[in-house]
């Protein structure tokens, strides 16, 4: 059996739309460098796989007033943890719709390298109209299209990963070369959307490829996410559903030519810890309130007591529903602490989490190795 | 009455891949792993810099069709760089360059509206366009711009970022002939208002650029009478553009070699110029301006006897200086007067230090050229990598700070404090934008 996987997802004030107007939020504080930095530290305390730091290119919510809006670039929010974290996985969210692949590549390449490896990145789609007149170069596309062109932007983002070998730079004084330039590869990509020559800029990072992460929701996602995805994000509203995209997912990894376990899948699940059920069913009911209408998400949710969350937690992972779970936190910071003081310690009470990290590197957590250039003879 | 010394501002430039870096000195360290990037910043914050200053290139160079090997090759990713430093700094201002060719406003304000909350108002964007085909096949967008839109597309970008930047609850509209845009904008106003922005850049249009628009120019180190002209002239262009002489900061690139006296400094300086510009350098740069093959030529022999070829182009992504064949005349006359091989010939003329001394002679250099108004500071560019600066900061700064010309501790928090830079706020913001 695999190992249970579990991380956090740190956006906006909480995961509940009503969640910043909660007195225990700090909605004037998302654009500060130490609040990121509190979440990711709580989540490291707590030995998580990593902290997703969703993001996008869409207006913010209507409903926010702009002192509550503070978001900022995902990939820039990570970096700045980086230095001031040795632990927990870094996964910025990164589009793939309006940005360049050449880009993102360094970008994640370089996180990697700041946080020495524990980079990874969750590629997304900008599906709305609103987001493409942000850039205004193109219109709005169907998914298909979207999750094409994402497919060719993590085929380029892990080629030019791989475009320098992991020995390419050999400061050999006697005949003057810095780097081996037969070992350095142009990538030659052309396709559908954009093609990209390389090399990258940027030398071969510590993990060699960092983690991609893709969300299956739509039908369309699931060709990249079979082809490419080191960890699956899914919704998913009780333990059959999840079982069944589990399995389905995993035959469709397998078509690909990838090994299933390999690859871990993660339900996404909204909490709201408390004393007893009641209690936290009482903050969940309150955040409805200041939401102004009950909000339920589309995956599955859990308002109830650190032990109940366990057995769910438990449930699930041995029935084969999922190899572990993204919690999303109704209220942030409380949440995510209720995670770490509440959650966690009965989890390893149990034998089901890990005491410390097993490594360094976000592949050393997921028990991946690292893998060696494609372009490496 | 003397006028009051003038405070000069200092700026690091983490050594880059051109030969000025020596990366065959028992002492260079990675230029990629990121403690070299905590070791120059933190000691440019024990020094008491303004910035610390980052490079970009985005494709490779190449060299008569190959990747060009005999200088450092790669670095990271700038503005994550950057992020990660502000984790370790607590006030050295965090400058990068990003280019508007192959990148969107939005995108752009964004980002360095994120470098700067996160740096509580440290951020500055050195803004480079560029209309290289070569690079363009990187990007989806590829190598379309013309030369003439350079500056058009980078007077649009800084437009459109400061509407965005100044966008009253984010909401913003932008058409114009490079981008037509509208939407909100999600990031809350950052500390400086907007991120200082440095413009790089020489010719007319660019310093025309900069006169409009820029915090602080980056310009190149040369004598001090043209650099008195340089400053002169962009007063000018600042008048022209209803700016005042305070707005803009002028800040060459200068390279520097210390020693413990003048003369020890000028054998060390020859020593690292022997280092930067070794057998197979000397040949590229010979080839580079050349146009031809020339690696069948002894680096320690006399200039070929055949010309250039006027036609050639055999180095990419880098930019080139003047017309091939009066360089070469002038190379040639140069080597003949002072009996040069090509090796020296090619330290003579290209790697000469900007400041070679004690450092109390760079120190009395330095602030001659501030006091004479040649420029107002220097981006200083060490020719190693992390420890390139330690030695400047520990001797030359002290003895800044005892003519009276450089601060002694850090007065404010944000890069705009260091320079002396109003934060612009939101009515002129607009104004300007409009």
């Amino acid at each position: 059996m695999s190992t249970l996987r579990l991380a956090v997802e740190i956006g906006g004030a909480g995961h509940h739309p009503g969640a910043w107007r909660h007195d225990d939020a700090h909605p004037g504080r998302l654009v500060d460098a130490g609040y990121h930095v509190e979440l990711a530290r709580t989540a490291e305390r707590a030995t998580l796989d990593f902290v997703a730091i969703p993001d996008t290119f869409a207006p913010p919510p209507a409903a926010l007033p702009p002192s509550a809006r503070g978001r900022l670039d995902a990939v820039a929010v990570a970096a700045r943890v980086a230095p001031v974290t040795s632990g927990i996985g870094l996964v910025p969210t990164a589009t793939t719709t309006h940005t360049e692949p050449f880009h993102l590549s360094k970008a994640i390449a370089t996180l990697d390298y700041v946080s020495h490896g524990r980079a990874g990145w969750e590629a997304d789609v900008s599906r709305t109209e609103a987001e493409a007149r942000h850039f205004g170069r193109k219109h709005a596309a169907p998914a298909e299209d979207l999750y094409a062109e994402a497919g060719d932007a993590i085929e380029v983002v892990t080629r030019l990963w791989d475009s320098w070998e992991d020995d390419a730079v050999i400061r050999d004084v006697a005949t003057g070369r810095y780097v081996d330039r037969d070992r350095l590869h142009p990538i030659d990509f052309t396709g559908a959307f954009f093609s990209v020559r390389g090399p990258s800029i940027t030398p071969r990072p510590p993990q060699g490829r960092p983690l991609v992460v893709v969300r299956v929701d739509d039908d369309p996602a699931w060709v990249p996410a079979a082809r490419y995805a080191d960890v699956v994000r899914t919704s998913a509203p009780d333990l059959e559903t999840a079982r069944s995209f589990r399995a389905r997912i995993r035959a469709a990894v397998e078509a690909a030519g990838r090994d299933p376990d390999a690859v871990a899948v993660l339900v996404d699940i909204a909490t709201q810890l408390g004393r007893s059920a009641d209690d936290a069913q009482r903050t969940w009911n309150e955040l409805d309130r200041l939401g102004g209408r009950p909000w339920r998400p589309e995956s599955s949710r859990f308002a109830g007591t650190p032990s109940g969350l366990a057995d769910l937690v438990e449930e699930w992972f041995h029935e084969g529903a999922a190899d572990g779970f993204v919690v999303r936190p109704a209220l942030l910071p409380a949440g995510l602490t209720a995670l770490a003081d509440g959650l966690v310690p009965v989890l390893r009470e149990r034998d089901l989490f890990r005491h410390a990290y097993p490594g360094r590197t976000l592949r050393d957590t997921f028990g991946l190795a690292r893998p060696a250039s494609r372009y490496a003879a | 009455m003397e006028r009051p010394l003038k405070q000069i501002h200092l700026a690091a430039h983490f050594p880059g891949v051109n030969n000025t870096t020596v990366w065959s000195d028992p002492a260079a360290g990675s230029q990629i792993e990121f403690d070299s990037f905590v070791h120059l910043a933190r000691t440019a914050e024990r020094g008491l810099f303004d910035f610390f200053f980052l490079a970009e290139g985005l494709r490779l160079r190449e060299h008569r069709g190959r990747i060009h090997d005999l200088d450092v090759v790669g670095r990271p990713d700038t503005l994550t760089v950057l992020n990660a430093l502000a984790a370790v700094t607590t006030h050295l201002g965090l400058a990068g360059t990003v280019n508007t060719t192959f990148n969107e406003p939005y995108e752009l304000a964004r980002q360095f509206a994120s470098l700067d909350h996160l740096s509580a108002g440290r951020a500055a964007w050195n803004m480079v366009t560029s209309s290289d085909a070569f690079t363009g096949e990187n990007f989806r967008r590829g190598g379309y711009l013309d030369h003439a839109d350079r500056y058009g597309r980078a007077a649009e970008t800084i437009a459109t970022a400061r509407e965005l930047w100044d966008a009253p609850n984010g909401r913003f509209t932008h058409h114009g002939p490079q981008f037509d845009i509208a939407g909100v904008f999600d990031v809350p106003r950052s500390p400086q208002g907007h991120p200082v922005l440095i413009q790089a850049g020489d010719s007319d249009a660019g310093r025309d650029f900069g006169a409009a628009h820029a915090d602080a120019i980056f310009t190149i180190h040369s004598t001090l009478e043209a650099g008195q002209a340089f400053h002169a002239d962009m007063r000018a262009r600042l008048l022209r553009h209803r700016r005042g002489a305070d707005e803009l900061r002028i800040l060459p690139g200068a390279t520097f070699v210390l020693g413990d006296t003048d003369a020890d400094a000028h054998e060390r300086a020859d020593v690292i110029r022997h280092q930067q510009v070794g057998p197979q350098t000397a040949i590229a740069f010979l080839e580079q301006i050349w146009g031809r093959d020339l690696s069948a030529h002894d680096p320690d022999g006399p200039l070929p006897d055949v010309d250039p070829d006027p036609d050639a182009v055999i180095t990419r992504g880098r930019v080139r200086h003047g017309d091939p064949a009066a360089v070469a005349k002038l190379w040639r006359e140069t080597a003949e007067a002072k009996k040069l091989s090509i090796r020296e010939l090619v330290i003579e003329l290209t790697g000469r230090q900007s400041f070679v001394g004690s450092p109390a002679t760079v120190a009395a250099q330095i602030d001659e050229y501030v006091q004479s108004d040649a420029c107002d500071g220097f981006i200083l560019v060490p020719h190693l990598t992390p420890a390139g600066l330690d030695e400047f900061v520990d001797t030359v700064v002290p003895l800044l700070q005892e003519r009276g010309s450089f601060r002694t501790s850090y007065t404010g928090t944000t890069l705009r404090d260091h320079l002396g830079l109003r934060r612009p706020d939101h009515a002129a913001g607009r104004a300007a934008a409009s």
